[in-house]
């Protein structure tokens, strides 16, 4: 289609649509709920369903359901339904079943605000629930990201067999900009038919099962190092980042999500005034581009966090990232707000004079 | 005198596995039930169960049908989200009450009221079996577990819940039937009341729902045949046999 203006949260509906995604399960929670409104309106279009759960944990679980089919599904939460859906995550982790996650992120924690926050870092990153596993987390930073990563994490799914979540705060999710959605080649759902459910005698007559629990140690034992042989080869080929003008920097800003997008602003601003400045930007969470903060040239003093985070929660991971080689100061605002474009200039400036840099 | 029968397993049944299930425990019979019912209606090539967490989770081993474990609880959401997906599929739950009527009540509710044409098997032993006799939702008053080592006391526990009659009273279910696996006569009728549930979905008549009266020998520190007699006259009169809806 060709460029049209839309709200985030549509376009990732739609993106999800043409990405082959015919069912949808969701519960609404603010600020998503343009999602689920639109797969109501646009999936029967399609020959497809949406089926609204009783609560998150029934969403997750329908998913679950759907996904075991083989099919493509998704579902859409904010932070405090995200964390109802993790019980089901693990399982489905576990279970090896691909799927579609969009937390639209809120402030919190407890039922907090409706506003955007990026305090569901740790949760994303980590899976979220109990056990030895990761899910992919994409990061977009724009909204033709949140279009081309909404279909990326699909085929990422597909390709890992893992639940892979889009986590975007809630500034991506309601803010317009022009975007084209093209449809994603998808393979048929019969093509999962040695391992996903209903396909019986596509597989030769017999039986699939899925299931989580593993009685016999032996056999835990191995499925967990499976699982992380997995994570092993998705760390060494899905990280993704950006670097902007990280060649002659002296300070590097590191965000993501819609702190990225004010960053990038007051970079251009810094730079327009002769400051060495630039930014590296994780697109996946997990697994963190690590790579963009250990081949940080040796022109860079020290690093610049920016979160909207009360407890910058990305930081512990570009300190590892970058070998703890460089000090790190940190930047942010929360409870619903962003960093200004001038907090972080003003940030920016204080640290360089103490470098002695510009 | 017409041809000789020969008994035999369903094909459906896994005879080559041996179950976990304790002597005198009625699993053995509720699987054998859904086995027949499926092989009569020749839908094993296109029945998907849902096995609980409970006694039951390893149910998928000893039927050969396509089969998804579903977290403790959440059984009916998964198979939601099957039928949804694949509406031309059979899909089933098999749940004990621990799993249905406590951790999920809320899942069985929400999925007997959108109806979609699935089949509920719930297995109701007043008691939690898998994790060692500790007091369910259906735990009758007075009964002992270990979590009510005096007896269930309705000031502190409340009352048993009786599944059928609460769910009888949404519209959305199409049949509902509570049946007993203690006797030949009750499991008779519990072949006829499983049977119906499944050809009701083949059919697209909407939800069904069968509870089965199930004994729990270990838990219950009884022998089968006692666990039998127990369940006649003090679970019977609190979960009364019978249709509590039928629309189908």
């Amino acid at each position: 289609m060709a460029r049209t203006l839309m709200k985030g949260t549509e376009a990732i509906a739609e993106a999800a649509i043409q990405a082959g995604c015919k069912y949808f399960f969701g519960y609404p929670i603010t600020p998503q709920n343009e999602i689920p409104e639109y797969m109501s309106a646009h999936l029967p279009k399609v020959g497809g369903t949406y089926l609204q759960a009783e609560s998150e944990i029934a969403s997750i679980n329908m998913v679950m359901g759907g996904a075991s089919t083989g099919y493509r599904v998704m579902t859409t939460s904010s932070s405090p339904g995200i964390s109802l859906m993790s019980e089901g995550i693990s399982y489905i982790a576990m279970a090896e079943l691909p799927c579609v996650i969009i937390n639209i992120s809120r402030g919190g924690p407890g039922l907090g605000n409706i506003l955007p926050a990026q305090g569901d870092y740790r949760q994303a990153t980590s899976g979220g629930g109990h056990g030895d596993y990761n899910i992919v987390v994409l990061a977009p930073g724009n909204l033709q990201e949140a279009v081309n990563f909404t279909q990326d994490a699909f085929d990422l799914s597909q390709k890992y067999r893992t639940p892979v979540l889009v986590l975007a705060d809630g500034f991506m999710g309601q803010m317009m900009e022009a975007v084209e959605i093209s449809p994603r080649r998808t393979e048929a759902p019969s093509s999962n038919a040695d391992w996903a459910l209903g396909w019986w005698d596509e597989r030769g007559g017999r039986h699939a099962t899925i299931y989580s629990m593993q009685l016999d140690p032996d056999a835990l034992e191995a499925h967990d190092t499976h699982l992380q042989e997995k994570y092993a080869r998705i760390r060494a080929s899905e990280a993704r980042f950006e670097a902007l003008m990280v060649d002659d920097a002296e300070l590097v800003l590191t965000a993501y999500g819609t702190t990225s997008r004010v960053c990038r602003s007051a970079i251009g601003n810094l730079r327009a005034e002769g400051y060495k400045v630039g930014m590296i930007r994780p697109l996946t969470l997990w697994p963190f581009p690590s790579a963009g903060y250990a081949d940080l040239p040796k022109s860079v003093k020290g690093i610049l966090d920016v979160e909207m985070s009360a407890a910058f929660q990305m930081l512990d991971d570009v300190r590892l990232a970058s070998l703890c080689d460089l000090p790190i100061a940190t930047t942010g605002r929360w409870g619903g707000f962003s960093p200004s474009v001038r907090q972080i200039e003003d940030k920016c400036k204080e640290l360089l004079k103490k470098q002695g840099g510009a | 005198m017409s041809e000789t029968q020969v008994f035999d397993l369903p094909k459906v049944w896994n005879a080559d596995v041996h179950t976990h299930y304790c002597p005198g425990c009625t699993h053995g019979v509720a699987h054998r039930l859904v086995c027949e019912a499926i092989e009569e209606l020749g839908i094993q090539s296109r029945t998907i169960g849902i096995a609980p967490v409970g006694c039951a989770v390893l149910m998928h081993q000893y039927l050969d049908l396509d089969f998804i474990e579903a977290a403790h609880g959440r059984a009916p959401a998964v198979a939601s989200g099957i039928k949804a997906v694949r509406p031309d599929k059979i899909v089933f739950t098999y749940q004990g009450d621990g799993d249905l009527a406590s951790i999920g009540m809320g899942e069985i509710v929400h999925t007997m009221n959108r109806s979609l044409p699935l089949t509920v098997v719930f297995i109701n032993n007043a008691i939690y079996g898998m994790t060692g006799g500790q007091m369910a939702p259906t735990t009758l008053l007075g009964q002992k577990s270990t979590t009510s080592p005096a007896g269930r006391d309705a000031k502190t526990n409340g009352y048993p819940i009786r599944m059928c009659e609460m769910l009888a009273t949404l519209a959305g279910p199409a049949y509902i039937e509570r049946v007993a696996l203690t006797q030949p006569k009750y499991i008779i009728k519990a072949r006829q009341a499983i049977l119906r549930a499944f050809k009701n979905q083949v059919e697209g008549k909407g939800m069904s729902f069968v509870e089965l009266l199930s004994t729990c020998p270990t838990n219950w520190g009884m022998r089968p045949t006692d666990a039998c007699k127990w369940l006649e006259e003090n679970m019977m009169p609190y979960y009364p046999l019978g249709v509590f809806k039928d629309f189908a």
